[in-house]
Formats: structure tokens, C-alpha cells, sequence
């Protein structure tokens, strides 16, 4: 996702001398090349978040389009009284770019994770959300996020994600995307996880369960319509994500349940359950122990499926 | 005496005796560090320090005032409505229901407001922000933010201390309103920031230090330009929390607190308040119903 973002970002910046690429003393090599060909629209603020964000609130106060980059957690909470005082309350036009979504930063340890970003950040007023779910989706977001004027949060994970898309695709701010059809269950996911919902998904078809996968590429504005849709459609929902269960992609998709009367869809949200990422090793293996791995899914899935069966037989 | 000081003089003490009148009418606000900060808002605004044209708040070549003491807004509203930013009769409005003027500024809604501050530690990166657009877009505008003293106890100072260095934002003044009280005491009695010019130096900053009330001073150090090129100038101002009211002067209780009746005659007369220019914004406190009991009158030392 970094090198796609990247990508996009280069193009951004060769259009229009306002795009400022700004670091907090990461990206050494990703940044190579953009720093090399644009050296006046790079900066690098060293190891000082809050004085990055308000300075960059400050940037885009004179018309500059600041995309401020570095690990997530630093960036949404370290800064989050800037972000919240000086980007989104003066609604002012500065993307701000978190990389290491969700525990992607595996052996790095929880400091380094992206578990409650989303929640810290779905509560700012007039900020936008992305949370791409592959490489050819953070290019996607990446212009997305420099076409809206105004704060955006771009969840990026890190360079090791496969594409998901066999095809280009219209990627549309605040709309939902059906990864795979299916009318016996539902998984709503968001980010590079996505792979695990749609891989699970395969197996669930085999074991005659068909399920539908929902990929939310934007967290803010939420698509309600393909939430209800999906509800309505397939009578069984799961969230899943790589953050705390509170406050991010569940959460959201509990609100639109709730607010629209869907209460008799079956629903449990997958993710952090009130502890921080547990564990070391790579990416897989912190699925695998914090139990949101392909095997976690098709469990959950297969118990949501029976219950969702017995609920209405009871009702004949 | 000159008389362009004379006219800066006598500007200060109007916009002192619309500051109190605007907070007494809202029942309650931050009298006394607004106060500390008066003839240094009037010589950056009225003493040809500041370019800007309020007819056109969002002229691109403007030099950009940020109050990073956000609490001392109700100094910075008399300000802009005498430069020309907004209408006079607004300052009626300060805090009220319905008033873009609140105890804090807003940029969203107030025309010559570059940062809504409020909370302390933003306003130096806001500016530094500003000066570094400056240099991107090969503009000479130059950006001017106001510290509270007690605000420099926030880590986020510091770090923008460094980088404006580092990036030799030689367009980014800044001024210390250096009164030495925050909200509860002294700074010393809680976490003193002496030695305050050379902290500042040692960070590479050219640091000045000036009398915050002397007009005259200001006024000749804000229209020099900084002796050494590179460098952001960092102006220490030695002023007096409360100053122009006997009884306020450099107490810490008057940080966030309201005059009783017979602290409201003695500073009538010092600010030297007359019945006719009050235009019945400011009940006497010798007619039978002043207003006055409905004022609530604040312990102090709550708010930054």
C-alpha cells in the first residue's frame, strides 16, 4: 500500500506544486525517489508529531495540501488534540496519513499499532476516512483523499499486501464494495484483512454457507444502504477488522443496524476484544493469537449460520 | 511628545476600557491577562507593524497575527473592530447567545482571526506553518504569534522552538507575553522557565527583550529589522498581568475573576471609564439597580 500510495502521491505532487509530502522522520526509502525529484515539496519534521500537525493546519491555512505520513498511532493519537483543534475544527485541507494499520507492525508491539485509530478518529467532526484494503485501492483513496477540500485520515498498512482486485474498479468515496456475492451470510470488513474475509469466504462456500463479502474502503461516511442491503439480503452479519472492537468499523455497522430497525439480523463484530494486539511474529501469526485469522472467521461464521437457521425455525 | 505615541497611548487605554466592558456586560472572562497584552496588540495593529487590509481579510500577501493565548481574546475583538474586521457594535455581543465572539476566537467566523486557539501550545506551529508556506510560495509575508508565558510549560513549544530553527523561518516573530503569573501562582512556585532568554537563545533564536506596555519600545523593536538574517526572532515581553487597574497588578486571583462593587468604582476611575462613553454598556455602581449583583464573581484559577 505504501508504494501505491506513493505512486499516486508523485503524480499529485508533478500536477500541482501545493502538494507537500511531510514526514515524521519515516519513509526512508519509500521516499527516495519523490524527495530526489521534488526536494522542495518534501519535508521532514523530525520526531515531533504535534508540532507536525499544527504546522501543517498552519501549511494548508495558506493553501498548501499537506499529506502528513507516519505510523498511525502516533500520528491519530500522539497529535490527537491538534488533529482534533487545528485540522478538523478549522476544517482545514490536510490529509493525514497513518501507516501500520491494525497490527501489520506485527513484532513491533502494541506502541506500534493501529487498534483504535478509527474510533479516536470517526469521532472528529468533518473528516473523511479511508481505509484501503489493497495496493490498488490506496492509489484509489490516495486521489480520493487529495479531491475532497478538507481533513481526510488515509488508514494505510504497509507494503507487503497482494492485490485483492482482478480489475480496475471505480473506487467511490463513502460506497461500499461486494468483494463476493452471497445471500446466507455477510462479512463486512475493512482494510488488508479483507484477503482473510474473502479467503474464508471460499471456505464457507464449500461447506454449502454462501457468503457475501463487503469491503469498506471508506469508515466515514459509512454506506448504510449496502449494510441494510446486506442485512435484509442475507439475515447474518459479521465486522471484522484489526482494531478494538469499540468505536471502529463494528461499531459503525451497529449504529446503522440499529438506527434502521434491523434488529433481527444476526450480528457479532470480530476484532480486538478489550485488549491490545497480544503476541509476536509476522502478520498471520498475530491473526492467528489475537483470533481473527481465516480458521476464527469460518468458526464464527458456522456458529452465526446455525443460529441464524434455529432462529427461524423457531419462529415456524 | 511625539504624537504618534500619544495617539497609540490613548488608543491602548480605549481598547483596555472596551475589554472590561465587554467581559463585565458577558458576567465573566479573562480581564486580566487580556490587559497584560494591550499595547502590544496596539502597536503590531495600529504602530505599522502589521500589513493587512481588513477590507480584504483573506488578501494572500497579509502578515498573519496568531493570539496563541486564545484566553486573551477579549484584547484581540476591540483590535479588529477598530482595524476595520468587524463592527464595533459586535463587541456588545462578546459571549452572548447569538455572538460570533466567544471567550475564545474562532477563524470560521471571525473575519481577521487566522487560528482558532484556545488550547495552549498550538499557536507557535500554527505560525511556524504559516512561515514555512511563506518561503514554499516565495511570499514575503510574516507571521507574528503571541505566547502566554505559562503556555511555554507545554512540550509542544519546544518542538517547534527547534524546527522553526532548523528551517531559519527569518519571517516568524515571536512575542512572550512575560507577566510571570499563570493561572493558580507564579511560574517559579510552579514550573519556572527561567532562564527564559537564553532557553530561547540556546534553541537558536534571536532573542529581544522589551517592556510589553512601553509603546514607544515596541514600536521601535517591531519595525527594526532582526539583526541577525536566518534566524526567527523571539521578543521577550516584560509586562504586568492586569495592568491599568491597581488591584488586579500582578495578582494571580485576577486571572479568571470579576470586581465587586467597590473594586468596579476604583476601576472605573482608573481606567477612566466616564459615564458618557459608557453608552450604558457598564452600570454604575452607585445607581440603585447596578446590574452589578448579577455578575457572578469567579474563585479564580480554574482556566488557562
Amino acid at each position: 500500500m505504501r508504494n501505491a500510495y506513493l505512486t499516486a502521491l508523485y503524480a499529485l505532487a508533478e500536477n500541482n506544486p501545493h502538494v507537500v509530502a511531510v514526514v515524521g522522520d519515516n519513509g526512508a526509502i519509500v521516499y527516495d525517489q519523490f524527495r530526489m525529484d521534488f526536494p522542495g515539496q518534501f519535508m521532514n519534521f523530525g520526531i515531533s508529531e504535534a508540532n507536525m500537525v499544527t504546522a501543517c493546519a498552519g501549511l494548508a491555512s495558506c493553501g498548501k495540501i499537506p499529506f502528513v505520513y507516519t505510523i498511525a498511532p502516533f500520528l491519530t493519537m500522539r497529535a490527537y488534540e491538534q488533529v482534533r483543534n487545528d485540522v478538523c475544527m478549522q476544517n482545514q485541507n490536510v490529509k493525514l496519513v497513518g501507516t501500520g494499520a491494525g497490527f501489520v507492525y506485527s513484532s513491533l508491539g502494541p506502541t506500534h499499532h493501529g487498534t483504535e485509530d478509527l474510533a479516536v478518529m470517526r469521532v472528529l467532526p468533518n473528516i473523511t476516512i479511508f481505509s484501503p484494503a489493497s495496493p490498488m485501492e490506496a492509489q484509489k483513496a490516495t486521489l480520493a483523499a487529495y479531491a475532497i477540500h478538507g481533513p481526510v485520515y488515509l488508514r494505510l498498512g504497509t507494503n507487503r499486501e497482494t492485490e485483492i482486485y482482478k480489475e480496475d474498479y471505480i473506487f467511490e468515496p463513502g460506497k461500499g464494495i461486494t468483494l463476493k456475492e452471497g445471500n446466507d451470510l455477510t462479512i463486512i470488513v475493512t482494510g488488508s484483512i479483507a484477503r482473510d474475509a474473502l479467503e474464508a469466504a471460499e471456505g464457507l462456500d464449500k461447506m454449502g454457507i454462501i457468503t457475501r463479502v463487503i469491503n469498506i474502503h471508506t469508515i466515514k461516511p459509512l454506506d448504510q444502504e449496502i449494510i441494510l442491503r446486506a442485512a435484509i439480503e442475507t439475515g447474518a452479519i459479521i465486522s471484522l477488522e484489526e482494531h478494538n472492537l469499540i468505536g471502529g468499523l463494528g461499531t459503525a455497522v451497529a449504529e446503522v443496524l440499529m438506527e434502521n430497525g434491523a434488529n433481527s439480523v444476526c450480528f457479532r463484530r470480530m476484532g480486538l476484544i478489550e485488549s491490545f494486539a497480544q503476541g509476536y511474529g509476522n502478520h498471520q501469526d498475530l491473526k492467528e493469537i489475537n483470533a481473527v485469522s481465516r480458521k476464527d472467521i469460518i468458526r464464527i461464521a458456522r456458529e452465526m449460520f446455525e443460529s441464524k437457521i434455529s432462529s427461524r425455525l423457531r419462529r415456524f | 511628545m511625539n504624537s504618534d505615541i500619544d495617539r497609540l497611548e490613548c488608543l491602548s487605554r480605549e481598547i483596555r476600557r472596551s475589554i472590561f466592558q465587554m467581559i463585565y456586560q458577558a458576567g465573566g472572562g479573562h480581564i486580566a491577562p487580556a490587559f497584560s497584552i494591550v499595547e502590544i496588540l496596539t502597536v503590531l495593529y495600529f504602530g505599522g507593524v502589521l500589513k493587512y487590509d481588513a477590507r480584504q481579510p483573506k488578501w494572500e500577501e497579509r502578515d498573519r497575527f496568531i493570539l496563541s493565548k486564545g484566553h486573551a481574546a477579549a484584547a484581540l475583538y476591540p483590535v479588529l473592530a477598530r482595524a476595520g474586521y468587524i463592527n464595533e457594535e459586535l463587541l456588545n455581543t462578546f459571549c452572548q447567545k447569538g455572538s460570533i465572539l466567544g471567550g475564545h476566537p474562532d477563524m470560521r467566523k471571525i473575519p481577521g482571526v487566522e487560528a482558532s486557539t484556545g488550547s495552549l501550545g498550538h499557536g507557535l506551529s500554527f505560525g511556524i506553518g504559516i512561515a514555512l508556506a511563506a518561503k514554499l510560495n516565495a511570499k514575503d509575508y510574516h507571521a507574528y504569534v503571541l505566547l502566554g508565558d505559562g503556555e511555554c510549560q507545554e512540550g509542544s513549544i519546544w518542538e517547534a522552538a527547534l524546527f522553526a530553527t532548523q528551517q531559519k523561518l527569518n519571517n516568524l516573530t515571536v512575542i512572550i507575553d512575560y507577566n510571570k503569573l499563570q493561572a493558580m501562582e507564579r511560574l517559579d512556585q510552579i514550573i519556572g522557565i527561567e532562564p527564559l532568554g537564553e532557553k530561547w537563545q540556546a534553541f537558536g533564536w534571536n532573542v529581544v527583550e522589551v517592556d510589553g506596555h512601553d509603546i514607544k519600545a515596541l514600536q521601535t523593536l517591531f519595525n527594526k529589522k532582526p539583526a541577525q538574517a536566518g534566524q526567527p526572532r523571539l521578543v521577550i515581553a516584560h509586562t504586568i498581568k492586569g495592568k491599568g487597574v491597581s488591584f488586579m497588578e500582578s495578582q494571580p486571583l485576577w486571572h479568571y475573576r470579576m470586581p465587586d462593587d467597590q473594586e468596579l468604582q476604583v476601576l472605573i476611575s482608573e481606567l477612566g471609564i466616564k459615564e458618557e462613553e459608557n453608552n450604558s454598556r457598564l452600570s454604575l455602581p452607585d445607581k440603585s439597580d447596578s446590574g452589578m449583583k448579577n455578575v457572578p464573581v469567579s474563585e479564580g484559577g480554574i482556566q488557562k
